[in-house]
């Protein structure tokens, strides 16, 4: 167990430190940062200074050593079109992106798993059929085209919900949270459902393929026998034996996620890290991208470590079998 | 495929390849599934729409002289205010939205179809590579498909974007931009190719005709592209078909985005992001039919990828 643990931080860490590597190299090398600081006549001595003073005339493998210490302490450098410190922009926008995330994955859990049951327990009926189809079109069709459709129909004609931003929001110590206020939850809506549908999809079709492929197995013929209620097989045992890979997907799909409420935030102008991301990305403001970048990588890491931990402790069998093979 | 070798009292003569395609169980499953022919014609009638664009739309939408501003914001024909020849209606700039459709239909197919090239090669090339010489090679390169299907490629085909932006400036003109969306589309979508070739290639490898093909001394190069490649072409076809939709996704998206195709060169993503800003002033016109074709495009090449995908599944048959 602590072998296969201290592995897996080390993979871990070899992941971070190549997209580290990438982000340095993108900080570094795309474009010139003396560039970015100083206007276009002044003179090449002070550019030279200015140089100097960045470190820029450093060996790269010191500079590179220098970045990661920055990183390391919270320091990802001052975005070039706001001129402010990377790390407060970031920790400004990102309880938007978060609650967005946390919204579109609890509508995902909870509209996906009642469908798949659905659609597995009464698989001919003509809803379950409807069901299938819509998650063929959710899966197919890109997100931004989602969020116009949704756009269109609940903001423009029956302008029931807002088409773009989070509402009035609260301020709870650095936190500013959209749930608190009317206007924050109905603002909330429409986003969430834009940027989980994929992952809806997604989990309707899982619980469906679980659901059918628990159902035929001995134990619940068992349960049947023993003259147990439909109801408590479908739920009690069934239902219960298919949540576990269905947590898995939704834990590992959290990252996706957040990554992509880039397009989400666009489409709704949500004012997420992904929408800083994009505008750095317009902008060519490296600093903000890499940034961005770096933490995106360390979310991801962060959750497959997380989930290949848990299902450890979930599951006894695979930590025998960890165990020899290691 | 292996299917039209079977008939046993087929003619010594080899039939031709197209007998030899009627007679197969592909040909056959095809046949009989009505959504395959669905999603076929759609896909076929998209490519030959967006290949005949310049001889049969109404207008050329980048030429500034064709376009009159008196035929701004019309409706589409149905409506009352419509006017003929502007079948769609058009934009705020007296635009043709059937013509911008069906260029900008061109244009993501065009952008689409040289991604899914440029990825199949990186990918079919590092897979071969990976599973035939196996080793250190072979470490290196499935470590960074590891690390890159961590990331979604949307993110990557954005990053790579925008560091190229960031070194090339304002030196990037129409063309340039298209190639730049490629390779993108091309790097973020190499590792499944990769994955599934080198899985392919380490089975083929230690079969005979591979042995046979060294002991007659050919050289690695010739052995995987003329011998190994021809025997692992199924499944790539299918991730071809399926990642064509992706790389039409992402290509739209990135235009979406504002980083793709620029407005002068509208593909359907951008003539989405345009019209967008028209959906509250009424005219819904202007976003809708590109949103309409881009999904149908998708739709359609999505279903053809997954009936594929079962009927060269052996395991379902």
């Amino acid at each position: 167990m602590l072998a296969f643990l201290i592995r897996r931080l080390a993979q871990a860490a070899v992941v971070l430190a190549v997209v580290g590597l990438i982000a340095f190299a993108m900080f570094r090398f795309a474009g010139d940062p003396v560039n970015q600081i100083v206007g276009p006549d002044t003179p090449v001595s002070e550019r030279a200074e200015i140089r100097k003073s960045l470190g820029l005339d450093d060996p790269v493998l010191l500079q590179f050593g220098r970045y990661a210490g920055n990183v390391l302490r919270g320091d990802f450098g001052i975005s070039y079109q706001f001129r402010q410190p990377v790390t407060t922009l970031l920790a400004e926008r990102m309880p938007a992106t978060l609650e967005l995330a946390f919204c579109a994955t609890l509508f995902a859990l909870s509209v996906g798993i009642l469908m798949g049951v659905y659609c597995a327990l009464r698989r001919e009926t003509f809803l379950a059929k409807l069901f299938q189809a819509i998650s063929l079109v959710g899966v197919s069709l890109p997100t931004f085209l989602i969020g116009i459709l949704l756009i269109f129909l609940f903001s423009v004609t029956l302008g029931w919900l807002p088409s773009y931003g989070r509402g009035d929001t609260v301020r709870i110590g650095g936190w500013t949270t959209g749930f608190l206020t009317v206007s924050g939850l109905k603002a909330l809506i429409l986003p969430s459902i834009t940027l989980g549908l994929f992952q809806m999809t997604l989990i309707m079709r899982l619980v469906r393929a679980e659901m059918l492929e628990v159902l035929r197995t001995d134990y619940i013929r068992f349960a049947r026998a023993r003259g147990l209620t439909t109801r408590a097989i479908h739920f009690g045992h069934a239902l219960k034996n298919t949540l576990v890979p269905v947590i898995t997907i939704a834990g590992l799909q959290l990252g996706s996620v957040i990554a992509f409420s880039i397009i989400t935030e666009t489409v709704f102008q949500w004012p997420g890290m992904g929408l800083l991301f994009v505008q750095a990305v317009q902008n060519v403001d490296i600093p903000i991208m890499s940034a961005y970048l770096l933490l995106v990588a360390a979310i991801f890491v962060t959750i497959n470590l997380v989930v290949d931990l848990l299902y450890t402790v979930v599951d006894p069998r695979l930590r025998t079998s960890v165990g020899r093979t290691a | 495929m292996d299917d039209a070798a079977e008939a046993p009292d087929a003619p010594r003569a080899t039939p031709s390849r197209l007998a030899r395609f009627l007679g197969s169980d592909l040909w056959l499953n095809f046949r009989r599934s009505k959504l395959a022919i669905g999603a076929f014609a759609v896909t076929l009638l998209m490519f030959g729409l967006a290949f005949a664009a310049p001889w049969i739309s109404p207008q050329n939408p980048y030429d500034p002289a064709q376009l009159e501003l008196l035929n701004s914001n019309l409706p589409p024909l149905w409506n009352p205010d419509g006017q003929s020849p502007f079948l769609l209606g058009t934009d705020d700039q007296g635009r043709d939205v059937l013509s911008a459709v069906l260029y900008g239909l061109r244009l993501s197919l065009i952008v689409g179809m040289l991604g899914v090239v440029v990825s199949g090669f990186l990918g079919i090339g590092l897979g071969l590579v990976a599973g035939y010489f196996g080793g250190a090679l072979d470490t290196v390169i499935m470590r960074v498909a590891d690390v890159q299907l961590t990331f979604p490629a949307i993110l990557i085909a954005l990053v790579v974007d925008g560091v190229a932006k960031a070194s090339f400036g304002s030196a990037l003109d129409t063309n340039a931009t298209i190639l730049l969306i490629v390779v993108s589309i091309g790097l973020s979508f190499w590792v499944q190719y990769a994955r599934t070739v080198r899985s392919s290639v380490m089975v083929e490898r230690s079969k005979d005709y591979v042995q046979a093909a060294r002991l007659i001394g050919l050289s690695s190069p010739v052995i995987m592209v003329r011998h190994v490649l021809p025997n692992v072409t199924g499944p790539v076809f299918v991730i071809a078909t399926i990642n064509l939709a992706l790389a039409i996704i992402t290509e739209a998206t990135l235009s979406f985005l504002g980083t793709g195709l620029p407005e002068t060169m509208p593909s359907l993503g951008t003539l989405i992001r345009t019209g967008n800003r028209f959906l509250f002033s009424g005219e819904w016109w202007v976003v809708a039919f590109p949103g309409i074709a881009l999904a149908g495009l998708v739709l359609a090449i999505n279903l053809l990828g997954d009936w594929l995908r079962d009927a060269l599944n052996p395991k379902l048959q």
